[in-house]
């Protein structure tokens, strides 16, 4: 296959918010050359494509970064890195000014200020937001941007991150980049369990169902470090159009209702993993289907809505117009999403030190690709982005290139060119991901399991598991998207391996639907007030428990690897 | 969820094929045609690049969906929403883009 060399001082692997934001901070903080490698176009990549409708994380007047981090871990049940919250919090209000630079529509009061929604929200259009921020990626010259290129593997052989292979999704070109430092900024998983959805609308997904979990992959083959992947993350949300519910429930304060018409939320709490516990637990009693109460709301809010969910869910809009039914006329049917994992929502990913380096040198991460940070939303995943792309920068600065091991590119060059080699395979990559999701659905608490799950079933999953990913070692692709395909199954079952040893390892239920394991249904408090983290070594995962770190802490990496 | 792309109305120009976030829009003949409609996540982002409306989001079958097609239309700051119902009535939906939402 043809085969490009490119050097850079900094890789940015990942065109979304974070990985962009980084490469910007690069190019106004330094002198350093920066190549940003996407597998789409970075003009809508990512998970902002269709836009958001709010900043759910703001310090509003009178609030301070610390209590954002307060409301982060009481969210999640205590289990956060307080010394990534804080520093992300401090960043916040900065990033959202600078958006609104850049183009942003903020609302404002009279008196010139951001208009709150709550205690941690504004309220924008943000429909364009993806791209003012690849305008502005654009707009510096010392970055390159190389679009449609899949990056499938780390290079680290000389005990740092030096580089990173990929290819070209259309015309198949391979691609082996040396750097002085990577930033990875991939994004999370999703499409590990079953979907809501599993036929024609299988990706009407929460999450962007083109987000394979690639990083968190290519950390674990590596040897880094991860975090709490047992706190596995599911939406409640529109039924069908898996639309977010947030802009009903906390804007226009639709209560959560059973089909006998009671509101439920009260009995089970308010904290995201307890509203969609509620709805499963009313469901299994018999007393669903569940909903966010908007009849009898006024026409004008209605209209509101509509135009709410076009700049960021616009199937919402149209399905209510499919109905026949106005808006205020009819409840949104609600139900819980297939879990994912995702950093920047709970607190799985990367395993980092506060500058966001992770366990392998050289190699930082940002976004929902970074563990321990949770509630990130738009404006965290700039925060970090702005954070990594910093601490790169000072990496980089005193290191002189080194080229890729030549024996390293051939390796790479004769791996893919193993799949493309026109040998017969009995099986294709569907095939594979649709075995993938049924055994996670059933044996690791998917959507089929409300969300439940013990030690004996995990043990069934890892072991389907662990064959469906020899299998995907003997596929055969005949294009480069089939190659695209077999590579994003691989990083789907790597990381499905760790999510259940990780579900496993948390012998309590400390959030509901996110990890609810039968077998130990109680949360305690006295044992497991601590991280669960996880390193492949020698092909098996060992699961490293570790202390704590609160806010105001520096935490440094003491055991790096190298 | 899928878009249905009107090959009449294509002009061949190749924007929503770049705007793709799963790049599932190819070219064939000069004209854009969507590879991997059952890989779709509806975020409307070719809707929006294309220069001739040409794009239509609809929802599957499987989600309720009726056969009623969306596009967008940009004149100015405004962003005109268009349904076309199967039986052939028209509603529009018009965003002003400079105004926030108010939830």
């Amino acid at each position: 296959m043809e085969t490009v060399r490119l050097n850079t001082d900094i890789l940015v692997i990942g065109g979304g918010t974070a990985g962009c934001w980084a490469a910007i901070t690069i190019a106004e903080q330094s002198g350093l050359d920066v190549l940003i490698c996407e597998k789409a176009g970075i003009k809508r990549s990512g998970c902002l494509a269709a836009g958001v409708n709010a900043l759910n994380a703001y310090i509003t007047e009178g609030k301070t970064p610390q209590d954002y981090a307060d409301y982060c871990e009481k969210d999640a049940a205590g289990i956060v890195r307080g010394d990534l919250l804080l520093t992300m919090s401090e960043r916040l209000n900065s990033v959202t000014e600078k958006l609104e630079r850049l183009g942003l529509v903020i609302l404002k009061d009279e008196q010139g200020r951001y208009a709150a929604r709550g205690d941690r929200n504004i309220k924008i259009n943000g429909e364009n937001i993806k791209p003012l921020i690849a305008q502005e990626v654009r707009r510096h010259s010392q970055i390159s941007v190389l679009e449609h290129v899949d990056i499938t593997d780390l290079e680290t052989s000389s005990g740092r991150a030096s580089g990173a292979y990929g290819f070209g999704i259309e015309d198949g070109t391979f691609y082996a980049i040396s750097a002085k430092a990577v930033i990875i900024a991939t994004g999370g998983a999703a499409g590990l369990y079953r979907p809501n959805n599993p036929g024609f609308s299988k990706h009407k997904m929460w999450y962007p169902p083109f987000n394979t979990g690639a990083g968190y992959a290519m950390g674990i083959l590596h040897g880094a470090e991860m975090t709490t992947f047992e706190m596995r993350f599911i939406a409640l949300r529109c039924k069908d159009t898996i639309a977010p519910t947030g802009t009903l429930a906390q804007g226009a304060g639709a209560k959560q209702i059973n089909a006998l018409g009671e509101v439920y939320e009260q009995k089970y709490g308010l904290t995201t993993s307890e509203r969609v516990y509620g709805t499963v637990m009313e469901n299994l009693a018999g007393r669903g289907p569940c909903y966010l109460r908007t009849k009898g709301i006024s026409r004008e809010k209605a209209q509101s809505l509509e135009k709410a969910y076009l700049n960021m869910a616009p199937s919402q809009t149209l399905k209510w117009l499919e109905s026949g039914v106005p808006v205020e006329e009819q409840d949104v049917e609600i139900e819980g999403t297939e879990p994912y994992i995702v950093g920047g929502h709970t607190a799985s990913g990367f395993w980092v030190d506060t500058a966001r380096m992770t366990t392998i040198p050289g190699l930082f991460a940002a976004g929902d690709v970074s563990g321990g940070a949770p509630q990130k939303y738009v404006t965290g995943a700039l925060a970090e982005g702005e954070i990594a792309g910093e601490s790169a920068v000072r990496y980089a600065e005193k290191l002189i290139p080194e080229p890729l091991p030549e024996e390293s590119v051939q390796a790479h060059i004769n791996e893919t060119e193993g799949f493309l080699s026109g040998r017969k395979s009995l099986y294709t990559a569907p095939q594979l991901e649709e075995a993938m999701q049924t055994v996670m659905d059933k044996y690791a608490g998917g959507i089929g399991a409300s969300y439940r799950f013990t030690e004996a079933q995990l043990d069934i999953a890892d072991r389907r598991i662990a064959q469906l990913f020899e299998l995907s070692g003997q596929l055969s692709a005949d294009s480069p998207r089939e190659l695209l395909r077999i590579y994003e199954l691989r990083e789907r079952l790597v990381v499905c391996r760790s999510v259940i040893a990780h579900l496993r390892a948390r012998q309590e239920t400390r959030w509901h639907c996110f990890a609810e394991n039968l077998d130990w249904p109680e949360r305690n408090d006295r044992d497991w007030r601590k991280y669960v983290n996880s390193r492949l070594e020698n092909g098996k995962i060992r699961v490293i428990f570790r202390e704590l770190i609160s806010g105001g802490e520096t935490y440094e990496h003491s055991d790096k690897q190298g | 969820m899928s878009i249905a792309i009107n090959r009449d109305k294509c002009i061949g120009c190749g924007r929503c094929t770049q705007a793709c976030p799963g790049s599932l829009i190819g070219m064939s003949q000069g004209k854009a045609v969507m590879r991997y409609p059952e890989e779709c996540w509806g975020c409307t982002a070719c809707l929006k690049e294309c220069p001739v409306h040409a794009v239509r989001l609809f929802l599957g079958a499987d989600i309720g969906g009726g056969g009623t097609l969306l596009h967008t239309e940009r004149q100015g700051e405004i962003l005109r929403w268009i349904f076309e119902r199967p039986d052939g009535t028209v509603q529009e939906i018009p965003i002003d883009t400079r105004e926030s939402n108010k939830y």
